[in-house]
């Protein structure tokens, strides 16, 4: 008895600490940005105030959010991130899978090496990250020249790389493309080799052997992964801005249009709000697959 | 027709052979038991035969089918891991059901055979259960069970019961035995143990640097065994290095240096002149206060030290040339555990019966 309450308190002491910090910078900042989504616009940028003295909007409304669902386009740009989102996390987990199983059965003593390899990027500025693929993506370079040569061959209009839906996939995927290595590299680093030599003699063949044993031993790693890329290209607003065409553009563009540009703090905060909540029902919803997945293996 | 055949096979890494042209075969339905201390080449055999490791020369031959250039997963031979390679992300269940899976069984079948299984490792109640809630006792279990459930021609046991308690470890190998009786799987298995080797097996090869150095039944290699090392190798056992002076059809006369001449029943192959090594179990000595004079081996020592450990005690006597022999008493008389104490003057004896002479290598 004494000892459940003691675990019990073991359990309060050390979970605080990460409760905390979710209060502090997570519930806190989203109750204030939840409250602005119902304020109205200053006269100047910023909120209005919350009690009026006559002249102008005050106090508490529902306009943004009947604005948010008066008009198809945002749930169309919410759709369009989301398939941004989507598929920048798919392609990283194409290309980081076979990275991180390459670096955990390299030899011990190159591990370290090659995982501060893959991070290596983040030495340099992530605006000169994306502003050289630009250069790459340009009309006057090699690729660009490459493509358009072969499109021509086969008797099509030439292309623009840049400034296209393109380009902020590839952007999108060689800036996350570490976030996405290194939580595999950790899950699959951690797998007994014997597991595999295992299932080989129980008479598992090379794919069964992936699909059955590594695949699955490995899905926390795919899931912190995934994680790690889709909400920030979700939120993310410089690489449309920087690569992707007038035309293009993401959630993350429209709320800073609207605190930076436009200046319709309330408005940002309503899209804000959605985005949470969208990330969140996305979380939830992928949480119940994940279980119900494991219910349905048994 | 033998079950499995191994025609000369050696495995060299660099200069060092760690299998040396080996040959012997496994009938089918046999405990096959590779006995021999760590590095003789017993895993590195069991990788061969798995199929994780190709032999320099040599072949391995299954049901009379050369096995060479067919990968582990091709072969009908199964392994238990010495830590059991369970999977984590799976359950008992599933853990057992997984070669059954991998060669397209019918769900009806795979149901069938998994419960099976289960029912014979006694774990029908731990199903649902994964690897890491499970005790170790538990853990090999699901292993056995999961390394047989679609029935190999041949089942690989790399020291399966080393991870394990005493008590649980003797508990499991009397499961072990009856196990291989009910599903008439052929067991190889491989052991540094030499109690599990003499409890377990029908036959066991007796390993060294590579090679065998005796395949016999579990009583020959404790009985008679064919080296001074085999001799070492199994049980307790006192080795006096001796000459034969004179043999015939009923016994050896040899000569212990320092200690004097003494007999020994005969054996095969032995030629006058020979020098070898005696082997006396420590139970096939006895120790009395008076001077034996119905035994022809017979020598006084003093009591140098004993060690008591229930139902027997082991006394170390000193003979009157510095040679200590060991001795093994049982305590039968009720109340008393021990007959001799430190220092006392003994007389070391055994009849011309016992004892088995080796001939150096």
């Amino acid at each position: 008895m004494s000892r459940m309450i003691e675990s019990r308190l073991t359990r309060r002491l050390v979970g605080t600490p990460p409760t905390l910090f979710l209060l502090i910078f997570f519930l806190a900042p989203f109750l204030i940005i939840a409250f602005a989504s119902f304020q109205y616009p200053g006269e100047f940028g910023g909120l209005a105030p919350l009690t009026g003295h006559g002249n102008g909007d005050h106090g508490l409304t529902l306009e943004n959010y009947q604005f948010f669902f008066s008009d198809f386009i945002f749930t169309e740009i919410f759709l369009h991130s989301l398939l941004v989102a989507t598929l920048s996390t798919l392609l990283c987990l194409l290309l980081a899978y076979p990275v991180a199983w390459l670096i955990a059965h390299s030899a011990r003593k190159h591990r370290d090496l090659l995982v501060l390899l893959a991070i290596l990027p983040f030495a340099s500025n992530f605006l000169i990250r994306v502003y050289a693929w630009m250069i790459i993506l340009g009309p006057q370079a090699a690729l660009a020249k490459a493509v358009n040569g072969m499109l021509a061959l086969i008797g099509l209009e030439p292309v623009s790389l840049l400034f296209s839906p393109f380009a902020v996939l590839v952007g999108m995927v060689y800036v996350h493309l570490p976030f996405m290595i290194l939580p595999l590299y950790t899950s699959l680093e951690r797998h007994d080799p014997l597991w595999l030599d295992a299932a080989q003699d129980l008479g598992a063949n090379a794919w069964q052997r992936f699909w059955r044993v590594t695949w699955p031993l490995s899905l926390p790693g795919v899931f912190a992964g995934s994680a790690l890329v889709f909400i920030p290209v979700l939120g993310m607003f410089a690489i449309p801005d920087i690569l992707g065409g007038t035309r293009d553009m993401l959630i993350g563009n429209l709320i800073k249009d609207q605190f930076l540009g436009v200046r319709d703090w309330p408005f940002g905060a309503t899209l804000s709000v959605m985005l949470t909540l969208a990330v969140l029902a996305l979380a939830a919803l992928a949480g119940r697959a994940a279980r119900q997945g494991r219910r349905h293996e048994q | 027709m033998s079950l499995l055949e191994i025609r000369s096979l050696t495995r060299r890494f660099g200069t060092f052979d760690a299998v040396r042209d080996l040959s012997f075969s496994v009938e089918a339905g046999e405990f096959f038991t590779l006995l021999g201390p760590s590095g003789c080449g017993k895993t590195t055999l069991l990788r061969l035969i798995a199929g994780f490791d190709q032999p320099n020369v040599g072949q391995i031959l299954l049901d009379g089918r050369d096995l060479a250039g067919m990968p582990p997963e091709a072969r009908p031979i199964h392994t238990v891991f010495q830590s059991y390679a369970l999977f984590p992300h799976l359950t008992a269940w599933d853990n057992v059901a997984f070669p059954l899976k991998m060669t397209g069984t019918p769900s009806a079948e795979i149901r069938r055979r998994v419960g099976e299984m289960l029912d014979a490792v006694h774990l029908a109640a731990q199903a649902s259960q994964f690897p890491h809630e499970l005790s170790g006792g538990q853990q090999q279990r699901v292993a056995i069970a999961r390394a047989l459930a679609n029935r190999p021609r041949l089942l690989l046991l790399d020291e399966p019961l080393a991870a394990l308690d005493k008590k649980l470890r003797e508990e499991m190998q009397v499961e072990l035995i009856s196990l291989q009786r009910t599903v008439g799987i052929t067991f190889i298995f491989v052991t540094h143990d030499q109690h599990e080797a003499l409890a377990l097996s029908d036959r066991i090869a007796v390993m060294r640097e590579g090679r065998i150095e005796q395949l016999d039944e579990p009583s020959r290699i404790y009985g008679s065994p064919g080296s001074r090392f085999v001799a070492d190798f199994i049980g307790h056992c006192n080795l006096l290095d001796a000459k034969i002076l004179a043999l015939n059809a009923q016994h050896l006369q040899l000569e212990i240096a320092g200690l004097g001449q003494l007999v020994a029943p005969p054996a095969a192959g032995l030629e006058s002149g020979q020098i070898g090594t005696l082997v006396l179990r420590p139970e096939q000595l006895t120790i009395q206060r008076e001077e034996p004079l119905q035994f022809d081996n017979r020598f006084s020592a003093t009591v140098e030290d004993f060690l008591y450990v229930g139902d027997v005690t082991t006394y170390q006597v000193k003979l009157d040339n510095g040679f200590v022999l060991q001795a093994l008493l049982p305590n039968m008389a009720a109340g008393r555990a021990r007959f001799f104490e430190r220092g006392d003057q003994v007389w070391v004896a055994w009849p011309r019966e016992v004892g088995h002479y080796v001939p150096n290598d």
